[in-house]
């Protein structure tokens, strides 16, 4: 049953839409984590709910009214620019209120549930070729903003203050990384659904920077890991009739906990070794 | 030739004027301490050079130029801010960012530029930790990379903003030795703010104190006197020197008891 289905057409376009979504998530996802965005994150994707509930009940393309619901939300996010606890307080009163007018639109929709329901949990193999070909420009163009916004991004997510001080415009690049984030939550929504955009926006990222302290091989392990965990999911799924974002989660969540693993045996053995002298990178 | 030249600077918000007619220059290679309690514009004055901040008055310009044109490199050593411990960045990575952090795309290190690098790194005392993830650096070893950060792009002016604060007595000791040397070697001008002269008191060239409503520059000995700040502050202050220390007793808001017990503070 397996080859049989390893076969067919709409599992390819699956595995396609997967790899994409999985290298655009992955190469976000550290910048995210650098700059403490999880929270964002499930903001914009659950925002992107209330905009397809939207467009269902104005009768359009849910998929255009996710993205339009995401990019409102993080053009709202972005100018706003806040930091550390103003910033965690506002995005939950935006994502409250956003979530309500979801439910209302919800309760409006008078076609079928399912559609909702797909855009909730993720509907992978229901894919078409158009959505995979729509998918693959939005994907290009989000890895085209990273890469031309790389270096200043990176300073100004990990040390704002000097950043700004050179010039690096802060206000202008925190609107460039919500709006491609914006992107790409619309994008991981059709494969994993708005609950758990996270698994592959954050949760690969966060296990590559446990274990390296190299920008490029983190991006690169984050990427690696994010494609492991979505193809894997979807090949897993036709084995077994489980839903795939059960398994993509639960992967991109196993190598998490690996790396932390990995992490902490790292930093035991060094302490064992280095005793004494007591720190490891000690300067003289 | 002064490298920054200052004259009549003024910054108020709204009713509230922080300093005003504040002229100074600053000479090739010299160490200008910036001292005062919290709320007189010492970070203002910072933010002002580095072009982050229009003065409402006067004018200011490093090189001869305007700083919010940026057209010469200015080091920034800011605060000590401690990094996410699992940041994926290491000690290395941070210095580059001094180099081309600000330019765009994803960009290669040719030769030249990681030679640079890599002499800032030798020059701190940080080649041994500078591939060490940098979120688990102590602060000393941290704030040492700073400074590596600040003079890898070869800065006309040095600007420091409490480069010492939560740093114990010995890494304070690392952090002045590297900026003087540096503007020994180099001739680069340190502005250097501190709510506490003594770690600086030794290299010190000129002082400006600025207090609420008025201000004073000149050479420490002309400037750390009960004279002086008393005039500044219109009330009776006393200095006293203790060993090699300055020890400021008096000023009117106890909170500003700011050269005397910082260490059990911080």
């Amino acid at each position: 049953m397996f080859t049989e289905l390893l076969a067919q057409h709409f599992v390819h376009t699956a595995l396609w839409a997967g790899a994409v979504v999985a290298v655009v998530s992955g190469v976000i996802g550290v910048f995210v984590v650098a700059r403490g965005m999880s929270f964002a994150v499930h903001a914009l994707s659950e925002l992107g709910f209330t905009g397809a509930a939207g467009a269902l009940v104005l009768g359009l393309d849910p998929v255009l009214g996710m993205i339009g619901g995401s990019l409102l939300v993080g053009l709202v996010l972005g100018f706003l620019s806040l930091r550390g606890r103003e910033r965690d307080s506002a995005t939950g009163v935006v994502l409250a209120f956003g979530l309500g007018i979801g439910v209302l639109f919800l309760s409006l929709y008078q076609g079928y549930a399912t559609e909702a329901t797909n855009l909730l949990f993720g509907s992978i193999v229901g894919v078409s070729d158009a959505q995979l070909r729509n998918i693959a420009i939005v994907g290009a163009v989000v890895l085209a903003g990273i890469a031309a916004l790389y270096r200043p991004l990176l300073f100004s997510s990990v040390d704002p203050e000097i950043a700004a001080a050179r010039g690096v415009p802060l206000r202008a690049l925190s609107v460039g990384i919500f709006l491609l984030l914006a992107l790409t939550t619309a994008e991981a929504i059709q494969v994993v659904g708005f609950l758990l955009v996270i698994t592959l926006v954050i949760t690969p990222a966060a296990a590559a920077q446990r274990l390296t302290g190299r920008p490029t091989i983190a991006l690169l392990l984050s990427v690696g890991i994010a494609l492991v965990s979505t193809e894997g999911g979807i090949l897993l799924s036709l084995e077994k009739p489980w839903p795939t974002s059960f398994f993509i989660s639960t992967i991109s969540f196993t190598a998490y906990v690996a790396a932390r693993l990995v992490d902490w045996n790292r930093g035991r053995e060094k302490r064992l070794s280095s005793r004494p002298p007591r720190r490891v990178w000690a300067v003289r | 030739m002064s490298v920054v030249s200052s004259q009549g600077l003024g910054l108020a918000f709204r009713e509230r004027t922080l300093f005003a007619g504040l002229s100074f220059e600053l000479a090739p290679g010299e160490l200008l301490a910036v001292l005062g309690p919290n709320g007189t514009g010492k970070t203002s004055l910072i933010r002002i050079l580095l072009g982050l901040l229009e003065p409402s008055a006067g004018r200011v310009v490093v090189e001869g130029c305007p700083p919010r044109e940026r057209c010469h490199r200015i080091g920034y050593v800011p605060q000590q801010r401690v990094f996410d411990r699992d940041l994926a960045l290491r000690g290395r990575d941070l210095v580059r960012l001094g180099l081309d952090g600000h330019r765009w795309g994803f960009g290669r290190l040719d030769g030249a530029a990681q030679a640079r690098v890599d002499s800032a790194l030798t020059e701190v005392g940080a080649a041994a930790y500078a591939d060490a993830p940098v979120g688990r650096l102590s602060g000393g070893e941290q704030q040492r990379l700073r400074v590596a950060q600040a003079l890898v792009a070869d800065p006309v002016v040095i600007l420091a903003d409490e480069p010492l604060l939560s740093l114990d007595l010995a890494h304070q000791r690392g952090v002045v030795d590297l900026l003087d040397a540096r503007r020994r070697a180099a001739g680069t001008p340190v502005v250097f703010v501190t709510h506490d002269v003594n770690p600086v008191l030794h290299t010190v060239d000129r002082v400006l104190y600025l207090a609420p409503d008025r201000w004073a520059i000149g050479t420490p000995d002309e400037v750390l006197t009960s004279e002086t700040l008393s005039r500044l502050y219109g009330t009776e202050v006393d200095v006293l020197r203790v060993r090699d220390r300055v020890v400021v007793v008096g000023t009117p808001d106890d909170q500003h008891v700011h050269h005397v017990g910082e260490e059990l503070d911080h």
